[in-house]
Parts: structure tokens; C-alpha cells; sequence
């Protein structure tokens, strides 16, 4: 198993399903009485937020509390980050209290993979989102939710087909979603108008299509990313309204999905702008599971970073200490 | 000051000979030449004390990172004789007061001859012409003028820039960057940057505002040189120009001859820079570009920053590498030692031609008698593994980290006083 979480391309096949079989497991635990596992006590998680995302956080919060770790909170406003403290005093002011993982977002993209690989912190980290890069978590929850929904929990996405729309360019969570679907065997669609999507995307594993219609038939997931109205303002699209005609998802689009389709966003949404609010609130919508599966695939993370084979190495640590007393 | 003769070192690559000097003049070249002082050639290559067009030493304002002195002593340790001092200090080098200030800090160094250079508009804020004029007439008599770390953009301040130094032969040094292209820009644009979520710089704002300055400096019988070009496409735009007899120059770094954008890969910005790394296409396009002609000189862009600014998350980290220092080196692993260049062609590239460009009259001068001494043995055979602490600069920024380059600079001499004797800097250059 890895030992930081940086990009959905860190996970090899074994590993990503090793995640998922977990958080399926996992799973469970919210729907007990007591919502809580002695997994990782005495354990002190960060939540290093260098941007808002309360959603993300609280999300990784919970994950992190139900496995009884310590949980520390750090957002940028309101600490000495806002004053100039860099990145990596900050780092390293973590490191003095003790963190065993960093869950870190931040509006830089590599800002985690400088925190890990500059080797500021020796706790484990883990990408909660970073600038236009990646977001491993969610690619995570989504490929668990698209197991749940499409017969394949305890396998991987094989042959399944996956259609992702919007604003590829700025999209974290497109970019993981790629690597992790791809590896799970998923044959992926990207659609957007070409000025969402990146130079280069002719070197991605996933087919590209300007044509939202041409692109619904043969979906057995439809994941509409949120587009921010302020791309407007940059030319990237003439208005929101014709954005949503060409590139929205609205309930007559949703009719020619396949019966057994599912439509995903990972919040938040737009709603009248990628998405139409019939959509959003339809039976064949998973966005608040999604939300919901969010913490079984953190708690999976944070449960395999954590109570693994870095838990047995700290307790091999113990011992020769009280050898050497 | 003492005579000096060398003796049995290759002049310009050729076969060993003597050369002596005196009184800061070449007196002898050829066997049997005499002087107080010997200085064993043997295995050295003799070439004229180097000149780059384009160095940061960020004095005045920012002395953290480097000073006019400790910059000077980079450049000696690197074969250099001379240096063009860029205008984006705090204040800007756009009046005579600054220029003239920078120009004496260099004299009272006396570790190499630094030159100024002027700002093309009042602040770098591409509006308003500087006092090209008062710079020109200046004590640093400024030659090159540039906006260098922003572009000319507007394109009737760059047209009247281009014709108002025509007055005193000065000449445009273009940073060619369209600014609306590449705003927030962070890497080149290409598979890598849409990969790593970092904002691109495509090719085609530099190319762009390449032609369009060709096209203006023909129209208004201008000289016009590039600053740092980095692409296949800025290559063939500049090989069009001259060959339409466009009085085009064109420059590019030590970095953008050895080092490519999947470095960008480890995420250390170390390796952030602008104009940034290319693809390795554009490499090989800068080398045959050089090799060929089309490309007139090596310059450096000698950008040190200090070790916060390079020790954070890559979009808060500042552009701009060491080059004083590796230079050499690094044209001679890519150029000299792949045998696409010559030792003479080098000292072209890196002594005669940018002192040219320069109009510094007493700089890039062949190794002849009655010439000035500015001289620089290299020893070609030597190995060196990178290491940034050990460096005359304050800044620390050398993307050369741990590789391990050819050839070392053995001595440079400054009017026939040594700034570098042995391999290490002489102190007390001055007294």
C-alpha cells in the first residue's frame, strides 16, 4: 500500500479496489447506532485547508472522528498563513505538534506533492484537492458510488462506459477521475466545448467529443462538473444560457440514457446552469449518495494510510526504544 | 601590475601557443613570448573574456539576492568579463542615476565590466519611453535597452522605442511575451501542463510577439534583439527575418539549451522560469538555431532569488535560474563536446558577438597583439558535479543540482589583472 495519497495515478488496480472493498465495509459504521471505530485512537489527523471547502473537510472530519482520531482543524483564515507563514512552516509547525496524516487542500496545484516530497512533514499526505490538478478522494467516492450502482462492488469498472462534461480545463476532479477510471478498466468520454479542455488531452486515455447527444446513448454514468459562471467573463464560452443548451443536462437529454444510467456531480452544483434542478433532484441522480459515500472511501483512506503498515512500523519503533532503555 | 605570459594554451581551440600580456594589453602571441609571471596553458583552451547580454544582479533593491559585487564575482568565476546588468531592479534602471549607480558599483567590484542596461518604458510599465537618451549619454553609456521580465506589448510603444535609439545605435532588447496569452502563466503549455493543472505558456506568445517585432524593426530600418528564445517556432521566425535581411539578434540561455519541461514533473520550482523549460523538441530546435547561425549568442539571464522564494509550492515560487557559474559548461556539454560548435564559434557566441550586439567596444576583442588582456583559460577535460553552495552568488537557485558538467574555468583575466587564478577567485580583485 502507498503511504501518501497524492494523485488517483498513485493507485495500482490492487490498491484501488483494496480502498473501495474497504470503504464497503466501512460503510456500515454510519448506519449503526454509534457511529464509531477504536481504529485510529490516539492518532492525530490535520486538516490543512489552505482554500474553503467545507464540504471536503467536514467530510474528511467525520471520517477521520468515526475511526476516533484526533482531529485538528486548520484553515487558512483566521491563522498565521494569512500573515506570510509559508507553506512550509506551516509544515513543519504541524510536524513539531505530531500529525500522523495531512489531509491537505490547497489552491496551488502540487502544493501536496511539494509538502510530501520536500519531505516537510513525516505524516502521511493526503490530496484533498489541489488548484486545477487533482482530487483522488473524490475520484475514489465516485468509482465506488458507479460500483454500487452498476454491479460491481468487489470488482473494478471494466467495459463500463463513462461520460464526464464541463470545464475539463480547471477540473481537479476530472483529472483524477481519469486515472482512477482508467485503471479500473472504464472506458471514458470526455465532452466539453474545446475551450474547457486542456492542450495536450489527445495524450489522456479517454475519447473527446464536442457533442453532448451524440455522447448519452451508450452511458452507464453521465458526471456533470460544475462550470463557474466567472469563465464567461474569460471568453471560454459566449453566455450561460448557451452553455446550458450545448453542454447542460436537462430532462430530456436524461430520457435518452440508458434505463439503468446514473447522473453524478461532484458538488457543488449549478443548478440551471450544468445541470437542470429535475435533474439534479431525479430518481436516477446519486449526487447526495455521493456525498454520503464520501466518508466510507476517507475513512477507507485514512484506515489503510494509518492503521496499516505504518501503524505496525511506529509499534516496531516502540520496541526498540525500550530495547535501548 | 605584473606581466603575464601563458604558455602552451590552445587559442580558441587551435593548437597551443604563448600569449603575453602587459599593462592590461596583449604585447605577444606565439611561441617564445615573455613575461614576469608564467601561467601553465598546458590542456587549457585561451578565449576572450566572455560578455553576457543578460544577467539579473538585482542591486539596487533587492541585495538579498545578489549585488553588483557578488554578481560580478559569479561572472568572473564563470569566464565572464563582462556583464549587462538588467533594468528590473527597485528602483528601475530607467534614469541616468541608476544606470550610472550600477555602472560604478561594477567599476569599484572590479571583478568584471558591468554594463547597464536602460529600461525601454518610465517603471517597466510599457507606457511611457525612459530618458533613452540621458541613459545613453550617461557615464554607463547604455547601449541596450529592455523591459526584460515584461514584454513590450503595445506595439506603437515598442515602434517608436525601436526608432528613437537609432539616434545613438542603441538597440531593443525584447523579453517576448504577449501578456494576455499567458496570464497566471506557470509552464509550458503542452500534455504536461494540462496534466499537472498548471496554467500554460504556449509557444505562440512568444512567437508572437517575435513576428510582429521583426516585422516592425524592418519597417522602421531597426535593430532589434530577442532576449531568451525557447521555441522551434521563434527559431524559424528568426531564420525568415534574417533571411529577408532583417537586423535581428537573438539570444538563448544556457537552461533552455540543457534542461526540458519534464522536469517540471517533481513539482520543485526550481525549475520555474520565464521564458519557462521547453519540450524537447524546442531543445534540439535552440541547438541547431545556435549551431546555424540563426541564434547569435549564449546569454545567460542570471535570475538569483533567494531560498524562500524557491522553497514553497510551485505558483508562490519566483521564475528565474542561476547560469553565471555553468555557462561554459553547458554549452560545452551540448554544443562543443556533441561537436556542433567549435571552441572559436564559441568564443563568437559568448565573447565577440554579444559585446557586438552591446556596442561595448572594448569587450569580445580577438586575442591578438595590441588587443586588450580579457582572457579566460577553460580546462575542457575537467568534471564538475554541480553543487549551489559552492557559488560566488547570495542565491542558491541552480537548477544544475547534482548533475555533473564538463569543463572548468581555470583564470580569467580582466585588463590583464587576474579575477579568477587556479580555479578559484582572486580576492581583493581591485586593489
Amino acid at each position: 500500500m502507498i503511504t501518501n495519497l497524492l494523485s488517483a495515478g498513485d493507485l495500482d488496480r490492487t490498491d484501488a479496489i483494496r480502498i473501495l472493498d474497504t470503504a464497503e465495509e466501512l460503510l456500515g459504521v454510519a448506519s449503526r447506532p454509534i457511529k464509531k471505530l477504536p481504529t485510529l485512537r490516539g492518532r492525530t489527523v490535520v486538516n490543512l485547508f489552505f482554500e474553503d471547502s467545507t464540504r471536503t473537510r467536514i467530510s474528511f472530519e467525520a471520517a477521520a472522528k468515526r475511526l476516533s482520531a484526533d482531529v485538528i482543524n486548520f484553515s487558512a483564515k483566521g491563522s498565521s498563513v494569512s500573515k506570510g507563514e509559508s507553506l512550509k512552516d506551516t509544515a513543519l509547525t504541524l510536524q513539531a505538534m505530531g500529525a500522523d496524516a495531512v489531509i491537505i487542500r490547497h489552491h496551488s496545484s502540487g502544493a501536496p506533492h511539494r509538502l510530501a516530497q520536500a519531505k516537510w512533514t513525516k505524516g502521511a499526505v493526503i490530496n484533498a484537492g489541489d488548484g486545477t490538478h487533482e482530487h483522488p478522494t473524490q475520484a475514489l467516492l465516485d468509482a465506488f458510488t458507479m460500483r454500487r450502482h452498476l454491479g460491481a462492488v468487489g470488482g473494478d469498472l471494466a467495459g463500463k462506459n463513462v461520460t464526464i462534461v464541463g470545464d475539463v480545463l480547471h477540473s481537479r476532479v476530472v483529472r483524477s477521475n481519469v486515472l482512477l477510471l482508467h485503471t479500473l478498466g472504464a472506458h471514458v468520454t470526455i465532452v466539453a466545448p474545446p475551450t474547457l479542455l486542456p492542450v495536450g488531452i489527445d495524450h489522456w486515455p479517454v475519447e473527446t467529443s464536442y457533442d453532448l447527444d451524440a455522447s448519452l446513448e451508450k452511458a452507464d454514468a453521465v458526471m456533470m462538473l460544475r462550470v463557474q459562471a466567472e469563465r464567461m467573463n474569460a471568453s471560454y464560452f459566449p453566455s450561460a444560457r448557451e452553455y446550458s443548451r450545448r453542454y447542460g443536462l436537462d430532462t430530456a437529454r436524461l430520457s435518452r440514457l440508458p434505463d439503468h444510467a446514473i447522473v453524478m456531480h461532484p458538488g457543488p452544483m449549478n443548478r440551471g446552469m450544468e445541470i437542470t434542478a429535475d435533474v439534479a433532484d431525479h430518481v436516477r441522480s446519486v449526487i447526495v449518495e455521493q456525498v454520503t459515500n464520501g466518508v466510507a472511501v476517507r475513512m477507507a483512506v485514512l484506515y489503510l494510510l494509518l492503521g496499516g503498515a505504518a501503524g505496525e512500523s511506529a509499534e516496531e519503533e516502540d520496541s526498540t526504544d525500550k530495547d535501548r532503555v | 601590475m605584473s606581466s603575464y605570459v601563458i604558455r602552451g594554451a590552445r587559442l580558441l581551440g587551435a593548437d597551443p601557443t604563448d600569449i603575453a600580456f602587459d599593462g592590461g594589453v596583449i604585447t605577444a602571441v606565439g611561441d617564445g613570448a615573455t613575461g614576469d609571471v608564467e601561467v601553465d596553458g598546458t590542456g587549457l583552451v585561451a578565449l576572450p573574456g566572455l560578455v553576457d547580454l543578460h544577467t539579473h544582479v538585482r542591486e539596487p533593491g533587492r541585495e538579498d539576492a545578489e549585488t553588483v559585487l557578488t554578481g560580478s564575482r559569479a561572472a568572473a568565476r564563470g569566464g565572464f568579463t563582462c556583464v549587462h546588468a538588467m533594468a528590473n531592479t527597485e528602483p528601475v534602471a530607467d534614469t541616468a542615476g541608476v544606470v550610472e549607480q550600477v555602472w560604478r558599483l561594477g567599476r569599484e567590484g572590479g571583478y568584471c565590466d558591468v554594463q547597464p542596461v536602460g529600461a525601454v518604458t518610465v517603471g517597466l510599465q510599457g507606457a511611457q519611453l525612459a530618458e533613452l537618451g540621458a541613459m545613453a549619454d550617461s557615464a554607463a553609456g547604455v547601449r541596450v535597452f529592455s523591459d526584460d521580465g515584461k514584454c513590450v506589448s503595445d506595439a506603437v510603444v515598442m515602434r517608436r522605442a525601436l526608432e528613437y535609439v537609432k539616434a545613438f545605435d542603441g538597440v531593443i532588447a525584447q523579453h517576448a511575451q504577449e501578456p494576455r496569452l499567458t496570464e497566471g502563466a506557470q509552464m509550458n503549455e503542452g500534455p504536461l501542463s494540462g496534466e499537472l493543472g498548471l496554467t500554460g505558456w504556449p509557444a505562440v506568445a512568444e512567437e508572437a510577439i517575435i513576428a510582429r517585432d521583426v516585422l516592425l524593426a524592418e519597417h522602421v530600418g531597426s535593430r532589434l534583439h530577442v532576449c531568451h528564445l525557447s521555441t522551434r517556432g521563434s527559431v524559424e521566425i528568426v531564420r525568415w527575418a534574417k533571411s529577408r535581411g532583417i537586423d535581428v539578434t537573438a539570444e538563448v540561455t544556457p537552461h533552455h539549451l540543457l534542461l526540458s519541461d519534464d522536469l517540471v514533473r517533481g513539482n520543485d520550482p526550481i525549475y520555474k522560469v520565464n521564458p519557462p523549460l521547453r519540450s524537447n523538441d524546442d531543445v534540439e530546435a535552440v541547438r541547431e538555431g545556435l549551431a546555424d547561425g540563426t541564434i547569435d549568442i549564449v546569454a545567460t539571464d542570471h535570475a538569483p532569488h533567494p531560498m524562500e522564494d524557491k522553497e514553497c509550492e510551485w505558483s508562490a515560487a519566483a521564475f528565474g535560474m542561476l547560469g553565471l557559474e555553468t555557462a561554459l559548461s553547458v554549452v560545452q556539454q551540448t554544443m562543443v563536446d556533441t561537436g556542433r560548435l567549435t571552441w572559436a564559434q564559441v568564443a563568437d557566441k559568448m565573447s565577440t558577438k554579444p559585446a557586438s550586439i552591446g556596442r561595448v567596444e572594448n569587450q569580445g576583442r580577438p586575442l591578438a597583439v595590441g588587443e586588450p588582456a580579457n582572457i579566460v583559460l577553460v580546462d575542457p577535460s575537467a568534471k564538475r558535479t554541480i553543487d549551489p553552495r559552492d557559488t560566488a552568488s547570495l542565491s542558491r537557485n541552480n537548477p544544475y543540482s547534482g548533475l555533473t558538467l564538463p569543463g572548468e574555468v581555470v583564470a580569467t583575466f580582466l585588463r590583464g589583472r587576474p579575477t579568477v587564478r587556479d580555479r578559484a577567485l582572486v580576492e581583493g580583485s581591485n586593489a
